[in-house]
């Protein structure tokens, strides 16, 4: 119980802190996915279940404040909440490259699908103009504070198992 | 877990499968109905609104204070050298300001031959904060402080200063979205105010980099529009006001069908540095 409510928590946290800080600390424009960061990190250090939900929420609240049709983000985040928790099983919480490379895929694939499902579609063809100015930017910089927000999740994820442990 | 170390009480929990499925079911239906019908997401409008933008309001108040105090240091250097342009450019507008007075006084004496309506300076319009940004590298959609609570619906027209912003989305409690005009999926029909031509000004992610929106169907067959002239709303809009200046003309090129022109418009609105709107809170009559 205390673990949904702190990932309830967490979700608010990053959804607030992307759509107001960060907004205020964009680089050229460009502002870093933290709702990724969180998305994949809770896939693939808690499991496929909490990657699900985690990201189902993540992208309701965003459709709800900012699109006009609701359920298409809840929908791509819950996948890539789902196909990072499939690694669970792979994961070492002292090794970064995993996650790294985990949270790097993932936002490829979040620009991607947005990118074709949302400008292609519309004949925006310039894909290297988007590639070069949005997708790209936007990856370094999530990757950048993934660095720094890694050893944050980490550390709360611990405190969870540890008290687990106790219990039994 | 293994099967084999058991614990006392094993709830019972769905397979992450099958939530995946329903949650798949859910968001699909969810489109479906937010696409198709007018279904609006009422309850999860009233539970973020009162949730969520008290935060907002907060950290955005704090964030606009401390970069006010930044930017107060650098201005007043500016502010100078500025003050002396400005007296100058006073004196020039004072001039043109009286010969302006004259013709207002035949323009009024006109206007109340025509009985013409009233021009937008005059729409009733309400403050409202920006409390968060788009979120997405994608769009250009923003939330703002004031909601149905405080009579915002959706399609009011959004202002800053004298230009066109946007208009209201969604409406919380507290809360509504706005898409800016220079998002892009967002299309306003505009008219030159110099020749009356009707156009369609479009946002376009690419052109926004470099501080313009795009506008085409632009119908000049005499050559008369040119760089500089002024764009406003046109009158055959069914959500904009008329009459509300959206930008200049910054560039304009023939199509190769050559009866229509397009270019770029660069906008009133500094998109940048938004932070208070109004909001205007007269809607288009529309026929039903």
């Amino acid at each position: 119980m205390k673990k949904v409510i702190t990932t309830i928590i967490l979700i608010i946290i990053s959804f607030v802190l992307q759509c107001t800080v960060f907004e205020a600390l964009a680089i050229k424009g460009v502002v870093p996915n933290i709702l990724i960061i969180l998305t994949a990190c809770s896939g693939f250090m808690q499991g496929e279940r909490y990657g699900v939900f985690t990201g189902f929420f993540c992208g309701l609240l965003l459709d709800v404040f900012f699109f006009e049709i609701v359920g298409f983000y809840a929908l791509l985040y819950m996948y890539i909440g789902y196909m990072n928790g499939l690694f669970h099983n792979i994961f070492y919480p002292d090794d970064i490259k995993l996650p790294l490379i985990m949270i790097t895929a993932s936002d490829l694939l979040y620009s991607l699908v947005v990118y074709i499902l949302m400008f292609l579609l519309r004949s925006r063809f310039d894909f290297g103009y988007y590639f070069l100015n949005i997708i790209l930017p936007e990856l370094v910089y999530t990757v950048f504070i993934a660095v720094i927000m890694y050893p944050l999740l980490l550390l709360i994820t611990n405190l969870f198992k540890r008290a687990e442990k106790k219990e039994e | 877990m293994s099967p084999l170390v058991k614990r006392k009480k094993e709830r019972f929990k769905l397979p992450v499968k099958y939530w995946l499925l329903i949650l798949t079911a859910v968001s699909v239906l969810l489109m479906c109905l937010t696409f198709m019908t007018d279904f609006k997401f009422n309850t999860a409008n009233y539970i973020v609104g009162y949730t969520l933008v008290p935060f907002q309001n907060g950290i955005s108040r704090i964030g606009g204070f401390l970069s006010d105090k930044a930017e107060l240091m650098v201005q007043i250097k500016d502010l100078i050298s500025e003050k002396e342009a400005l007296q100058q450019q006073v004196d020039e507008l004072t001039m043109e300001n009286t010969l302006l007075m004259q013709d207002k006084y035949e323009l009024n004496t006109l206007r109340e031959l025509y009985d013409l309506d009233q021009q937008y300076s005059d729409y009733e319009k309400v403050g409202a904060r920006i409390i968060m940004g788009g979120s997405s590298n994608w769009f250009d959609s923003f939330v703002i402080n004031k909601g149905s609570n405080d009579g915002i619906e959706p399609n009011m027209n959004i202002m800053a200063g004298s230009g066109l912003v946007g208009r209201v989305v969604e409406v919380g409690p507290n809360w509504a979205q706005v898409i800016s005009i220079i998002d892009d999926t967002s299309n306003v029909s505009a008219t030159v105010l110099s020749t009356s031509d009707n156009l369609i000004v479009s946002g376009d992610l690419e052109a926004m980099e470099n501080g313009h929106i795009r506008f085409s169907q632009l119908v000049d067959s005499d050559d008369e529009v040119s760089v500089g002239d002024k764009v406003v709303t046109s009158d055959i809009s069914d959500r904009y006001q008329p009459g509300i200046l959206i930008g200049y003309i910054s560039y304009i090129e023939e199509d190769s069908n050559n009866l229509t022109k397009s270019g770029y418009i660069t906008p009133a609105v500094d998109f940048e540095h938004l932070s208070e709107v109004l909001v205007i809170t007269e809607q288009k009559q529309t026929i039903e």
